[in-house]
C-alpha cells in the first residue's frame, strides 16, 4: 500500500489495517480509516464496539497488535504519546484532585519544562477562552461537572496539540449542559483548527458535531460518511437501527416486497392510512409536544410511526393501515444485512 | 414523648453496654490505674506502694534515664519510619504491575505481616550472630568480635533493621491498597501529557496515596515508640543503654526502674502523652499535605 506523503504540520491521521487483541479476544479488527487534517471525526458505536480502543491506539495508550498508525507524515507505532502531538480528554476528565485549576492546566507545559511565567500566561489564556479565568485557584472538587469538563479541555488545548482525542467527554453531564457543551465544542473546533477525534455512543452528539461519522460494531467499521449520509443511506441494518431515534423499522423478507431481502423504513417515512400494504395494531401513543410516536405490532414485529403534532393520532387498540412510499424504503440483504440498493 | 425518649435511652445503653464494659475493663481501668500508680513508689510486683507526689511525673520526665531513652526512641523512630516507608512504597510500586506471577512477589513482600516479633527477632539474632550469622559474615564480623548487636554506635541500627523488616509487610499491604485506589485515567492523562515515570510518581502516585501514607506513618511511629520485643530479644537495651527505648525503660530488666512498679507506670503514662502529642503533631502537620478523595 502506498502511503500519501503529508506536510509535517498537517495533522492527518491514518489507520492502516489496525487490529487489537486483548488476551486473544479481538477488540478491533482490520480497521482502515483516514481522518483528514482539521476534521471532526466521530467514532460512534455501542459499548464494547472497540471505539475507545481505537482512540487509545491513536493516542498511544495501547499498541496495535497489527497495523500502522500514521499522524501527519510519520508512522507513530513506536512513538511515545508525548511525542505524538496528541492531547486526550477523558470521560472522567482525569483532573488531578490535589492540584488547583491553574496547576492542572499548566501540567502538560510543566512536564515539558516550559518556563513558569510562560506557562502561567498560556494557562490563563486557555482558561479565559473557556470562561474559567475566575476559578484558577480552586480545586476540581469545588467545581461543577461542566466546569471540570472545561478544565480538562483547557488542559488539552494549552499545549496546542495537532490532534485532540476525546473519549465520551460529555457523558457525565446532564442533558441541558450536554447540549450547551456540544455547541462549545463545535465552536472550539472551528477556533482551534485542529483535528478532533471524538468517541461517543450518543447519536445526537455524532450527528450534530461530526464532519464525518465512523460507525463501529463488534470491532469493525460498519460505515464511514457524513452524518446525513449515514442517516439517509445506512450501510447495514445495524447502522440503520443504531443511528436515528426511534430506530428504523425493519420488515422481514417477503412481507412488504417480494424477494429475499429486508426492507427498512424510518418512523417519519411511514404513513398512517385507512388501508395500506401493512396493518398495525396500536399498542402505545406517546405525545411529545412537537410530534407523536405511535407504536404498534405489525405481525410479530414492533413498529414505531412518527406523526406530526396536532394531527389526529390513532388510539390504543386501533388497527390502522401503514404505507411506506418507495423513496423511504431501504433494502438490506437478508443474510449479510448489508445495504443492497443504490 | 418523654417516655419514649427514656425507652430509647435504655435501648441505647443496652446496645452500648458490651462495648462500654470491654472498653472500661481493658482500656480505661488500666489507664486510670497506671496514672494512679504513676505518682507512687512501689515494689516490683506493685503489692506494696506508698504515695509520693504527682510531681513524680515531672521528676521522671527530667531524669537522665528518661531523657536518654527518649532520645534513643526518637533516633529509633527516625531510622525505622522513613526507611520502612520508602522501602514499603518502593516494593508496593514494583508489585503494582499486571504481569504474570506478580502474586508470588506480593505474597513474599507481605509475608512479614504474619511473622511475630519474636520469630523475626530470633531470625535476625541468628543472621547477625558473629559466629553463625550470614549477615554478620558479609559485614565482616567474626566469632571474636561482639557482633553488631553489642557494638556501640551500631546496635540501634541492627535492631532497626530487624524492626524495618518486620514492619515491611504491613507498609507494603497498606500502600498497595492505596495504589489500587488511584484512578488509572490520571496516570494515562499524565502519560499522554508527557510526564515520565518519576513525574507521574511525584505528581500522581504520591499525592493520591497521601492519606494512606499519613496513616502508615502514624502507625509506624507508634510502633517504633512501642517497640519492646525486638529490643528485649536482640540487645536487652544494651550496649550501655544505646537501645534502651522508652518502652524498654518501662518494662525491661536490670534498669533503675526495674524494681519499682510505680516508676514503670510513670514512664508508661509519660510515653502515652509523648505518643499522643506526636500523633497530633503528625495529623496537624501532615494533614495539610494530604488529599482526601475527589
Amino acid at each position: 500500500m502506498t502511503l500519501m506523503a503529508y506536510s509535517p504540520f498537517v495533522a492527518q491521521v491514518r489507520l492502516v489495517n489496525i487490529t487489537k487483541q486483548f488476551d486473544g479476544v479481538t477488540a478491533v479488527e482490520d480497521i482502515n480509516l483516514d481522518i483528514a487534517d482539521r476534521e471532526f471525526m466521530i467514532l460512534l458505536g455501542p459499548s464494547g464496539c472497540g471505539k475507545s480502543t481505537l482512540l487509545r491506539i491513536i493516542a498511544g495508550l495501547e499498541d496495535p497488535t497489527e497495523g500502522e498508525v500514521w499522524i501527519g507524515d510519520k508512522m507513530v507505532n513506536d512513538v511515545l504519546p508525548k511525542q505524538r502531538d496528541v492531547a486526550m480528554v477523558f470521560q472522567s476528565y482525569a483532573l488531578y484532585p490535589h492540584k488547583t485549576v491553574q496547576a492542572n492546566i499548566e501540567f502538560p507545559l510543566k512536564v515539558r519544562k516550559v518556563a513558569k511565567t510562560e506557562r502561567g500566561v498560556a494557562a490563563l489564556a486557555a482558561a479565559d477562552s473557556l470562561g474559567l479565568g475566575e476559578y484558577m485557584q480552586r480545586k476540581p472538587a469545588a467545581l461543577s461537572g461542566g466546569q471540570r469538563q472545561r478544565v480538562a479541555l483547557a488542559r488539552a488545548i494549552v499545549r496546542k496539540p495537532a490532534v485532540f482525542c476525546m473519549d465520551e467527554p460529555l457523558s457525565n453531564l446532564d442533558a441541558k449542559l450536554r447540549g450547551e457543551t456540544r455547541a462549545e465544542l463545535i465552536a472550539l473546533h472551528q477556533r482551534l483548527e485542529s483535528t478532533f477525534i471524538y468517541v461517543t455512543h450518543d447519536q445526537v452528539e455524532a450527528m450534530t458535531m461530526g464532519t464525518r461519522i465512523a460507525v463501529m460494531s463488534r470491532g469493525h467499521l460498519e460505515q464511514l460518511g457524513s452524518p446525513q449520509e449515514v442517516y439517509d443511506k445506512p450501510a447495514s441494518v445495524f447502522v440503520a437501527q443504531f443511528v436515528g431515534m426511534p430506530p428504523m423499522n425493519i420488515l422481514p423478507a417477503g412481507s412488504l416486497e417480494s424477494g429475499n431481502h429486508l426492507v427498512g423504513v424510518r418512523p417519519e417515512q411511514l404513513e398512517i392510512a385507512a388501508s395500506g400494504p401493512l396493518s398495525m395494531k396500536v399498542t402505545l401513543v406517546e405525545q411529545l409536544g412537537h410530534e407523536v410516536l405511535v407504536t404498534g405490532d405489525v405481525g410479530a414485529k414492533r413498529f414505531v410511526v412518527r406523526v406530526a403534532a396536532h394531527t389526529i393520532a390513532p388510539r390504543i387498540g386501533d388497527v390502522v393501515g401503514l404505507d411506506a412510499p418507495e423513496a423511504g424504503r431501504h433494502r438490506f440483504d437478508a443474510t449479510t444485512e448489508q445495504r443492497i440498493d443504490a | 414523648m418523654k417516655k419514649r425518649r427514656w425507652r430509647d435511652f435504655g435501648l441505647a445503653g443496652l446496645m452500648l453496654g458490651p462495648s462500654a464494659a470491654v472498653l472500661s475493663l481493658f482500656v480505661i481501668y488500666p489507664l486510670v490505674k497506671a496514672v494512679w500508680y504513676g505518682h507512687q513508689r512501689c515494689d516490683a510486683s506493685l503489692s506494696k506502694c506508698r504515695t509520693t507526689s504527682w510531681h513524680q511525673y515531672i521528676d521522671a520526665f527530667r531524669s537522665n534515664e528518661f531523657q536518654d531513652s527518649l532520645i534513643v526512641t526518637l533516633k529509633y523512630a527516625l531510622i525505622t519510619v522513613p526507611i520502612g516507608l520508602v522501602l514499603g512504597i518502593a516494593l508496593a510500586v514494583l508489585a503494582d504491575k499486571h504481569i504474570k506471577g506478580i502474586g508470588i512477589f506480593r505474597t513474599i513482600f507481605s509475608s512479614t505481616v504474619a511473622t511475630s516479633v519474636a520469630v523475626a527477632s530470633v531470625m535476625w539474632f541468628f543472621l547477625l550472630n558473629p559466629s553463625v550469622g550470614i549477615l554478620a559474615d558479609w559485614l565482616g564480623g567474626s566469632a571474636k568480635t561482639p557482633g553488631l548487636l553489642q557494638k556501640q554506635g551500631l546496635a540501634l541500627w541492627a535492631v532497626s533493621a530487624s524492626s524495618i523488616w518486620a514492619n515491611l509487610g504491613f507498609t507494603f499491604i497498606v500502600v498497595t491498597a492505596g495504589l489500587q485506589s488511584v484512578p488509572k485515567d490520571l496516570y494515562e492523562s499524565a502519560y499522554v501529557d508527557g510526564a515520565n515515570g518519576w513525574s507521574r510518581f511525584t505528581n500522581v502516585t504520591l499525592p493520591m496515596i497521601s492519606p494512606t501514607l499519613l496513616f502508615a506513618s502514624v502507625v509506624l511511629v507508634t510502633r517504633a515508640f512501642q517497640s519492646f520485643g525486638e529490643i528485649d530479644l536482640l540487645t536487652a537495651g544494651g550496649p550501655k543503654g544505646e537501645t534502651t527505648t522508652l518502652t524498654y525503660l518501662a518494662y525491661g530488666q536490670g534498669l533503675a526502674t526495674s524494681n519499682d512498679g510505680g516508676l514503670r507506670a510513670t514512664v508508661s503514662v509519660l510515653l502515652f502523652f509523648v505518643l499522643l502529642i506526636l500523633a497530633l503533631v503528625q495529623f496537624r502537620g501532615l494533614e495539610k499535605r494530604v488529599h482526601y478523595g475527589n
